[in-house]
């Protein structure tokens, strides 16, 4: 059956193969880890404005119940992952790197922890508006990274239509195997939440786009589709950054997305597929995001796993899941290699978008000495939206902001495939993000002055 | 694998303990903070140009065989003369890496040396090399700043300042004459040649001056006369596989250089066959192969994007064939490169690629 999948391996162009790593914890089962003593919820993990706590300090919560509300249209609800009783509501360690107000809940050692409000949704009966604000309800945002509020993705604004739902479980970060394990374990769960979504979008036709070098994945849901189901399992070569929208449109559709516009503008809405299956199991049982799927793993750590961690579980806590660090522990990282963030202390708690937990050693964490540009064309044929990293990384580094504007640096979508291919170790990216984040000021300085 | 933080921005260490179980290593190690990509492959430039050493070294060695140990002599004189501007300069300025580890003089000392006729003096080659990284990069602002290559900015140098020396080519030979010398090459600076060097004439000046045309499998051996690396085109080609295969060097430019010198031979050779050589004679004949392999490719001074360099090798095999066809000299790679050289930036200007998401 799989021969005619494989002949149809789909991909965009340029990209790198950075290898996939993915084999450590490939085939481990999701394990449920254990509620921590103390959880710690920012009121920010989503992108947006942060959520508006509706409890207090000393109030006893259970597992399940809405404890912050979305402030507007972007923002997200915020649900406690634990029964317990709130301490206090103060700035802790993000992720990010700054404190954040966060909702700090001290687990009852006696309760069961089972849901608070468990129940089957008909969503069948609903219409696509309440269903939508069902899943804003919810709490969910994109589970990929990137943390997005899915209610917000699945609002087709007025005049446009989605014709196709694509579900991206390409999962291109090295060392991830999240997307693969939902994919296993949970594919009635991704199955009833395409039904949801293309009932909210009133799409004709869904996709699963997912890298080949998840085989075992491909088969069973190519093998599982719904009969009654328009949905189509896309093959997709192991390449960087295929899980990007942009990417993974041109790769599925062959349909490049306008520069400056959204995968809407092609008729198109992406959704991770970690979200799908999380939207899925919320109308099966009335589950608001309070856990997630977090692939632990690298070097530096004794056992890596895939593991089903409650949201706000500290950092510190996983690791001594998982059997503490091997010695020499240089880095670790929320998110894959490629796209993730360093993290600078223990106490820094799992969040929405929290796909994993890397851990790298002294041994693979090697200070590159930074050579000048040799123009070798590395760059070119990587960047996946075409740009030209190496002129731009000339203008960054002479602070040329404005002639960067000229090369198209804000069509930069900071996927890193430039710094990685360097082989004068130039940091191509990093230099992009703070121009990116300069101009970005400086625009709005200027709309403000025109004002 | 190995990753490779970007430049680091800060190192912190609290001294947070939050564990009680001894026996756990759980204890905050001293983390390092930078941004993404953590992951980075190990093929860095250092990498790259000694690659493009490694795949001339046959080259060269092909040069010993025909020229004996005078090509030794000259390629020693070129690479002393290449590394003493590096090593000077790497002296008086705190250079970030030492350039005479980078391989790159190396490489501009050894192409300088396989440009040159095989009775050249020593003197000369040395002056050769020394102008080439001295005028040709340093001047410029070091690696990755040249807007010529260097190596052929030190034969111009060389040929505008000693044009007999430049154009005298002595006979090859095979092992047997390896302890003979092809000419004066000790020479002392400036004093008057000795004339009597037995020479011979290059494949192409043979045919442009008096109509004589080398049979193919000599010139694919290289066993004619010519410079150091002007002698065997399949060892320049086949080393040319090589580094294209991984992926050092962009294989659109000597492709379409060779294509553009092949079509325009074919075109002269279609107009007039009494008079003009078949085109795999231009292929093989002269500088061409090294040039298009070894010179044109060099990153620093050719286009940045693949239509800029598919333009930039029709270009460079446009002027051969013109200075062949219609020049005084009998051979043009050299100035057809430094051309296309300085048209690099024009190039990088109109073949920017297209942005993704736009017509």
């Amino acid at each position: 059956m799989f021969s005619f999948l494989e002949k149809h391996i789909k991909t965009f162009r340029h990209g790198i193969h950075p290898g996939d790593y993915k084999e450590t914890t490939k085939d481990l089962k999701i394990e449920r880890m254990p509620f921590a003593d103390e959880i710690i919820l920012p009121l920010s993990q989503h992108l947006g404005g942060p959520s508006k706590p509706i409890v207090k300090p000393g109030e006893k919560v259970f597992r399940g119940q809405l404890i912050a509300e979305a402030t507007g249209f972007v923002s997200s609800n915020l649900h406690a992952s634990v029964t317990g009783t709130v301490r206090a509501i103060e700035p802790r360690s993000h992720a990010s790197g700054r404190m954040v107000e966060s909702i700090i809940i001290d687990k009852d050692p006696f309760s069961p922890q089972t849901l608070f409000n468990e129940r089957t949704i008909e969503w069948e009966h609903l219409s696509p508006n309440e269903l939508l604000d069902m899943i804003k309800w919810g709490g969910f945002v994109g589970l990929g990274g990137a943390a997005f509020p899915t209610h917000v993705k699945l609002s087709v604004p007025d005049g446009k239509r989605a014709r196709f739902f694509m579900v991206n479980a390409a999962e291109c970060e090295p060392f991830l195997t999240s997307d693969h394990r939902i994919m296993l374990e949970r594919y009635h769960a991704i199955f009833a939440g395409i039904r949801i979504c293309m009932k909210i979008l009133d799409a004709e036709k869904a996709y699963i786009g997912t890298e080949i070098n998840k085989m075992e994945a491909l088969e069973l849901l190519q093998s599982a589709i719904p009969a009654d189901l328009p949905c189509e399992i896309v093959p997709l070569e192991t390449k960087y950054p295929q899980g990007a929208e942009k990417m993974l449109t041109e790769a599925v559709l062959h349909k490049e997305i306008p520069s400056g516009q959204l995968p809407i503008d092609i008729h198109v809405i992406v959704n991770n597929v970690g979200t799908v299956a999380a939207i899925g199991e919320f109308f099966q049982h009335g589950q608001p995001v309070i856990e997630r799927v977090v692939t632990v793993t690298g070097p530096g750590i004794r056992r890596p796993a895939n593991l089903m961690v409650p949201i706000g579980t500290k950092l510190s806590d996983v690791i001594e899941y998982c059997g503490g660090l091997h010695e020499h522990v240089r880095q670790i990282l929320y998110g894959g290699p490629m796209m993730g963030s360093a993290q600078m202390v223990l106490d820094v708690p799992v969040m929405k978008g929290t796909s994993g937990v890397l851990f790298l050693t002294d041994h693979e964490v090697v200070p590159r000495q930074e050579y000048p540009c040799i123009r070798c064309m590395r760059c070119v044929d990587a960047c996946p939206v075409y740009l030209n990293p190496s002129t731009l990384g000339m203008l960054a580094k002479g602070r040329f902001y404005d002639e960067m504007m000229n090369y198209h640096i804000m069509d930069c979508m900071e996927c890193g495939s430039c710094s990685y291919v360097c082989p004068s170790n130039i940091p191509l990216v990093q230099r992009f993000r703070v121009t990116k984040v300069l101009i970005r000021e400086k625009l709005a300085r200027e709309a403000k002055k025109k004002s | 694998m190995v990753f490779a933080p970007q430049p680091m921005v800060n190192s912190y260490s609290p001294t947070l303990n939050f564990s009680e179980n001894e026996n756990m290593n759980t204890q905050q190690p001293k983390l390092l903070l930078t941004t993404s990509p953590f992951l980075k492959p190990r093929q860095d430039t250092r990498f790259i140009m000694w690659q493009v050493n490694l795949a001339l070294l046959p080259v060269a060695l092909a040069a010993i065989y025909y020229f004996g140990v005078s090509a030794i002599l000259i390629i020693v004189a070129c690479v002393a003369g290449a590394l003493l501007p590096e090593w000077l300069h790497s002296r008086f300025q705190s250079a970030a890496i030492s350039p005479l580890k980078d391989g790159t003089a190396l490489i501009t000392g050894l192409l300088l040396a396989l440009t040159l006729p095989p009775s050249i003096p020593l003197w000369m080659a040395f002056l050769g090399g020394v102008s080439a990284i001295g005028i040709g990069k340093l001047l410029f602002g070091g690696i990755g700043y040249n807007a010529f290559n260097p190596a052929l900015v030190g034969r111009a140098i060389l040929q505008a300042a000693f044009p007999q020396a430049m154009t005298t080519w002595a006979p090859h030979t095979d092992l047997n004459g390896f302890s003979v010398l092809r000419g004066d090459l000790f020479a002392l600076p400036f004093a008057q040649r000795s004339v009597d060097a037995v020479t011979e004439a290059t494949p192409l000046a043979k045919m442009k001056f008096d109509a004589m045309i080398t049979a193919l499998p000599d010139l694919l051996r290289g066993s004619t006369a010519g410079s150091l690396g002007e002698t065997s085109a399949l060892i320049i080609l086949l080393a040319g596989v090589y580094l294209a295969s991984r992926r050092i060097l962009s294989w659109r430019i000597p492709v379409s250089i060779l294509a553009t010198v092949f079509v325009l031979a074919g075109v002269t050779y279609w107009l007039a066959p009494d008079t003009q050589p078949q085109p795999l004679f231009h292929l093989f004949s002269g500088g061409l192969m090294l040039g298009a392999v070894f010179m044109a490719t060099d990153p620093v001074t050719s286009p940045i994007t693949q239509r800029g360099c598919v333009i930039f090798g029709i270009g460079i095999g446009v002027i051969v064939m013109v200075i062949r066809l219609f020049g005084g000299l009998p051979e043009g790679v050299m100035y057809s490169i430094l051309i296309m050289n300085a048209m690099t930036p024009l190039i990088d200007r109109v073949a920017q690629p297209r942005i993704y998401g736009t017509e």
